[in-house]
């Protein structure tokens, strides 16, 4: 299977698992085993919208109990006989070569996945500055021959690409080495915020520049945390920043002087 | 069946709770980040090729680029 494949370097790599938990999305080659009208494949394949229940296959990473699983679209964009071509966006977790072969039990003649692309994970899409591994080693050769980071900066893109779509805090300069060291968010240390953000979110906590200082969970809504004007607001899980990126203007209880 | 949007369609307003200004002496803007932090806090939208897995495709990433870690967003099946 191709497309795809979001690689994270190496501090970088703390921040896989909002991808992994991300939606996708593919393009998926199905193969009916026996002739079925056109008309009947649409229908079928429109039923498969909305919140699913699915089995994961036998070779699966994940317990085989029935799960909830969402499908936000479920395009055909095209049928030749016994092929049909359509394009799927998915929560994470959603087995495209389980809902081919569902489809096929549904229609009665059968059905298998032929062929596999992912054109998005999360934030990540085909087009949109994607490199083969062919690309990778061009480029990297050629920054290691010239020195010019912008060869590095044409298939290396910063941490925060992978964050686009998490809903985000942004901290005041001050507030930014004390996350560093795992405190917790609190309400002075908030500029700005994302509409939407709920008591359970997963949050980004970003900088004024707009760097990724650490993934945390949000402890109250975007509408509490505009009112409050003490407590905790969201509490660290993931820092990705190193300590002493800015300044320390905290005081710790013990060293005061 | 309702529709569920797609978690990228959905677009979320910026919503000022204080005015503040950050200090250009420290950190950089993402995409300006010197080498090798660029490098540090990278991440590659790669196209994977048929055939060699996920797992496969991330350590030829880390001998190409000689990093000590890389690692992949999801499995894609071989």
């Amino acid at each position: 299977m191709t497309g795809v494949l979001p690689v994270a370097l190496e501090d970088a790599t703390k921040t896989i698992q909002v991808l992994l938990e991300a939606g996708k999305e593919y393009v998926c080659l199905m193969k009916l085993h026996s002739d079925v009208p056109e008309d009947r494949v649409r229908e079928v394949l429109a039923e498969f919208q909305g919140k699913i229940y699915q089995r994961p296959p036998a070779r699966a990473s994940v317990k085989r109990r029935v799960r909830i699983r969402k499908v936000y679209y479920l395009d055909v964009l095209e049928i030749e006989g016994r092929n049909v071509l359509f394009r799927i966006g998915c929560q994470a977790g959603t087995y495209i070569r389980k809902i081919c072969h569902d489809v096929g039990e549904v229609l009665g003649c059968g059905a298998h996945m032929q062929e596999l692309r992912r054109t998005r994970s999360g934030p990540f899409t085909e087009d949109e500055k994607s490199v083969t591994l062919h690309d990778v080693v061009y480029l990297h050769s050629k920054w290691q021959e010239t020195g010019e980071l912008e060869y590095l900066r044409r298939f290396i893109l910063p941490m925060e690409k992978t964050l686009e779509i998490t809903p985000k805090i942004y901290v005041r300069d001050s507030a930014v080495d004390a996350l560093c060291h795992g405190a917790h968010l609190t309400a002075p240390g908030v500029v700005s915020l994302e509409a939407g953000i709920t008591n359970g979110s997963t949050v980004a906590l970003f900088t004024l520049k707009g760097e990724a200082i650490s993934l945390a969970t949000a402890t109250a809504s975007t509408k509490e945390i505009l009112e409050m004007n003490h407590g905790i607001v969201a509490r660290n899980n993931r820092v990705l920043m190193p300590r002493g990126t800015y300044p320390r203007m905290w005081r710790s209880k013990t060293s005061s002087t | 069946m309702p529709r569920i949007p797609a978690p990228w369609t959905v677009k979320r307003k910026i919503l000022v709770k204080s005015e503040s200004e950050t200090d250009p002496s420290f950190g950089y803007k993402p995409e300006e980040r010197p080498y090798p932090d660029l490098v540090r806090f990278g991440v590659i939208n790669l196209d994977k090729p048929p055939g060699p897995s996920s797992h496969e495709v991330a350590a030829w990433v880390r001998r190409i680029l000689g990093v000590k870690h890389a690692g992949h967003g999801g499995t894609l099946e071989a």
